[in-house]
């Protein structure tokens, strides 16, 4: 453990671009992922709109179709391209490079990174990762038809499986791979910073849960984000170097013999995406459970119910998800004997994540809560955790999987679990700490307008998918014309896409109040929530070298709120034992 | 501690949070309950065995949630501000060794109950005598293939096959026993028989799915893929594309028919005599 920097010591810069563009300064880098993840939600939100408008009026005048209606392939096109924006731009970037950044080393009594510049590098990486999966849209064919899964040979084969499989799919496999090479170098950096920056006194038993949950990500991004990497580059062999990784001999596509490609394997392909995929869920939903620890401890004024028990599930939970990728597989084809020891792990993974349940209700019970929006935001979490997680029960038996799979069921899942509970803890952590960083506080009324609409929102959109899914509803449908037995789903359709166009709105008054209050917030002192981690140590927002050259010392636990025989109901864990009881 | 914005009125949010997620848990209980949307009437034996498991699963998956959600607008409802000390404690290792323990026994133990549906279609073949039936996807269509009088399939090369000319598959006419080979772009199955699927493609990943049959397979490029059903309830069946295709993927269904030997029979001498006159 480095208490201290010798001699890494750098300045504050002062030109614009060294300050706001190319900053080394952790801080402004997890701004910048942030506003890379605001811009990105609103269009993955878009695109998902654009969705549900064409399945409700399939005849409706769309902006960007410049036909008039929506074709097919446009559709598809969006679902390929809200999957891809949704998991790699948002849920990916918010949560861990976002807040993970601006957050981590303050929290640790670290004054930035270990590697800054790798940092810089990691942001600017994945920028371009975003221009190169946007432009998709704007080559010729337009955006991938392929959904974000790209399974081959649909995505391999070129122009010839369908438009967007052209320049559109090529681009999307570069800018995947280049967003892995990012995510990559952000994990190097977590770690090292974790394992090597922290102050004294912050042992690893002091942790705060967040710092455990960005620290768990990150190996989980470091062992995930390689082997997509591998897949990327081999599905990119197969497009434009005539290589047959993922594609067998012997195909004909539209009577068209396929004689270039022999001797290759369309599940390699699925085994390795997965491989990946499902880390990648606990990578989206890790960080947001450990804030909602966080918070929900802070607001609850007590502590973290078992906090061991709370790091051995994170753990548990990280290292499980890479046992259980083949239950994306159960019908795919692969061995049915496989299928039974990947759905006995899958129902395990139940386990660590309910004790975080458990848990999460044991820390709230018996508490004196300060019903903060954050606080709203991060017991939303918790019922939306349970929910989707629950859901997932079903999927993980490969019985009853071969009824629901690639049905809404799956698409109600993941999205409560992996989209919306994640997006929760980001909320959650944006209402926390906005006055940290910004130095102002965001407008409570306005957040909780915000919370209800959208917590009542989200739920009135993805609990009427599982029934579109018990009715055996497939997903990725551009149309449900084409199947007789959807007719008598068109009005569960139609409320979930009122309900997605209220919720969608409501986010604007977000986005109003996150500009209004960065110019007129209430000013933020220096510890808003009376909370207990470094960050609440040192001003709002933090100096350059976030302690002012002062190098914090840590004395206790994460979580000391309402100890008994102190005069404070909280002590941070900067305060020495002899100052407790005392003002501080 | 001074009065925060969000402590002011902490009695009226606590109690609207409650409230609403009472009133979200009884309504999506009475959804499932109501069965308003939900799955066909199985058609066979094993999807009864899907069926009676989903209800386990629903049960305790219904059970945890109802507490689960409860538990939470009860923590929030009496965690308002009403002027308590907060009760301090940390952690308690007895509860957390039992809870773990009973999840432990309750998920393992649903898993482990339900390998046996499974383990019916997968782990153990047609029986003998069960009808051939071969079943290819191509974008975006659907095509089903019987042997014929002679039992055996004939070869089929990729270079012949030609939708446009009735030739989807690609049958080899210079192969004696692709001569008798009955191809349909519907499936006739008689009722109370068993069928051996034989689940193939041409070109993209598919997914054979028939509600009614509690069956979904994936058609996968290069690979031969084995299922069996044995459908007891006579009736027309949709069969619909459940893996991503390509543009047509919402258009790619075909159907199922479940008939009486007779009209089984009657329908495949049909369909030979049409061979016959080509």
């Amino acid at each position: 453990m480095v208490t201290h920097e010798s001699g890494g010591h750098h300045h504050p810069p002062t030109g614009f671009i060294r300050k706001y563009i190319f900053s080394l300064d952790h801080k402004v880098i997890g701004i910048q992922y942030y506003i890379l993840a605001l811009f990105s939600v609103f269009l993955g939100m878009a695109l998902s709109m654009l969705m549900r408008i064409h399945l409700v009026w399939p005849n409706a005048k769309m902006p960007f179709t410049p036909g008039g209606q929506m074709t097919p392939e446009q559709y598809l096109a969006l679902v390929t391209m809200h999957g891809s924006i949704m998991v790699f731009m948002v849920l990916t970037t918010a949560p861990q490079s976002g807040f993970g950044n601006y957050m981590l080393p303050i929290q640790i009594g670290a004054e930035d990174m270990a590697f800054p510049v790798l940092n810089m590098l990691s942001f600017w990486t994945t920028f371009l990762s975003l221009v190169v999966l946007t432009s998709a849209f704007f080559v010729t064919g337009g955006a991938p038809i392929s959904g974000w899964t790209a399974y081959p040979p649909l995505s391999a084969l070129g122009q010839i499986t369908g438009p967007g499989e052209g320049t559109g799919q090529t681009l999307w496999v570069i800018g995947v791979a280049i967003f892995c090479i990012a995510s990559l170098l952000g994990a190097l950096n977590f770690i090292t910073t974790t394992v090597d920056l922290r102050a004294k006194g912050m042992t690893l038993g002091r942790m705060p849960l967040t710092v455990w949950s960005w620290l768990i990500t990150a190996i989980l991004g470091l062992l995930a984000f390689g082997v997509l990497l591998a897949a990327c580059l081999l599905l990119l062999l197969d497009r434009v170097a005539g290589t047959s990784f993922f594609i067998p001999g012997g195909l004909v596509v539209t009577d068209t013999p396929i004689v270039s490609h022999t001797g290759g394997s369309p599940l390699l392909w699925q085994h390795l995406f997965w491989f990946f995929g499902h880390p990648e869920v606990y990578i989206a939903i890790l960080p947001g459970m450990g804030v909602a620890s966080h918070v929900l401890s802070t607001f609850s004024r007590k502590p973290v119910f078992g906090y061991k028990a709370m790091v051995g599930a994170l753990g548990a939970i990280g290292f499980l998800g890479f046992c259980v990728w083949g239950h994306h597989m159960f019908i795919s084809g692969m061995s049915p004997y496989s299928a039974f020891a990947f759905s006995l792990l899958t129902m395990t993974i139940g386990v660590p994540s309910a004790i975080k349940t458990f848990n999460w209700l044991g820390t709230v019970w018996g508490g004196k809560i300060h019903f903060t929006t954050a606080m709203m935001f991060a017991l939303g979490f918790v019922s939306l955790f349970v929910t989707g997680g629950l859901s997932g029960l079903f999927l993980a038996q490969p019985s009853i999987d071969l009824y629901l799979h690639d049905t809404y069921f799956v698409v109600a899942h993941f999205h409560l679990i992996m989209g919306v509970a994640a997006i929760f803890g980001i909320f959650a952590a944006t209402y926390f700490w906005f006055p940290k960083m910004f130095g102002r506080m965001l407008n409570e009324t306005i957040g909780k307008i915000h919370f209800w609409l959208t917590f009542a929102g989200v739920y009135a959109i993805f609990m009427p998918m599982h029934f579109l899914g018990l009715a055996g509803h497939p997903r990725r449908y551009a149309d449900t014309t084409g199947v007789n037995f959807l007719a008598p789903l068109h009005p569960v359709h139609y409320f979930i896409t009122i309900a997605a166009m209220i919720t969608i709105t409501a986010q604007l008054i977000f986005l109003f109040n996150f500009l209004y209050s960065l110019k007129a917030g209430e000013k933020a002192t220096e510890n808003p929530w009376n909370a207990t981690t470094l960050e609440w140590s040192i001003p709002s927002p933090p100096p350059f070298d976030n302690f002012a050259g002062h190098v914090p010392v840590v004395y206790r636990g994460p979580y000391e709120f309402s100890v008994p025989g102190a005069t404070e109901d909280y002590i941070p864990q900067h305060v020495t034992p002899e100052r407790v009881g005392k003002a501080h | 501690m001074k009065k925060k914005s969000g402590e002011q009125g902490s009695a009226a949010v606590a109690l609207t949070l409650a409230t609403f997620l009472v009133i979200f848990t009884i309504a999506t209980v009475y959804l499932f309950l109501a069965k308003i949307w939900w799955f066909p009437p199985a058609i066979s034996e094993f999807g009864k065995q899907i069926d009676a498991q989903f209800h386990r699963t629903l049960v305790i998956t219904g059970v945890v949630f109802v507490l689960a959600q409860l538990g939470l607008a009860l923590a929030i409802y009496t965690g308002r501000d009403r002027g308590q000390k907060v009760s301090f404690f940390e952690g308690n290792s007895t509860m957390e060794f039992v809870w773990t323990l009973a999840t432990i026994i309750m998920f393992v133990g649903l898993g482990l109950y339900g390998e046996h549906a499974w383990a019916e279609a997968h782990f153990q073949g047609a029986e003998p005598g069960a009808l051939q039936l071969e079943v290819t996807g191509q974008q975006f269509a659907w095509n089903f293939r019987y042997a014929g009088p002679d039992g055996k399939f004939g070869g089929t090369k990729p270079e012949l096959v030609s939708a446009s000319t009735g030739n989807p598959l690609g049958l080899d006419p210079r192969d004696a026993t692709s001569k008798d080979d009955v191809v349909s772009p519907v499936a006739y199955v008689p009722v109370g028989h068993e069928v051996e699927l034989i689940i193939r493609t041409q070109d993209v990943t598919h997914s054979f799915y028939v509600r009614e049959l509690r069956l979904k397979q994936d058609a996968v490029p290069g690979m031969t893929i084995h299922m069996h059903f044995n459908a007891t309830v006579p009736g027309e069946y949709e069969l619909a594309c459940a893996e991503l295709c390509g543009l047509g993927h919402y258009r790619m269904r075909s159907f199922v028919n479940v008939v009486s030997q007779e009209e089984f029979d009657k329908w495949m001498r049909d369909q030979e005599t049409a061979l016959q006159q080509q």
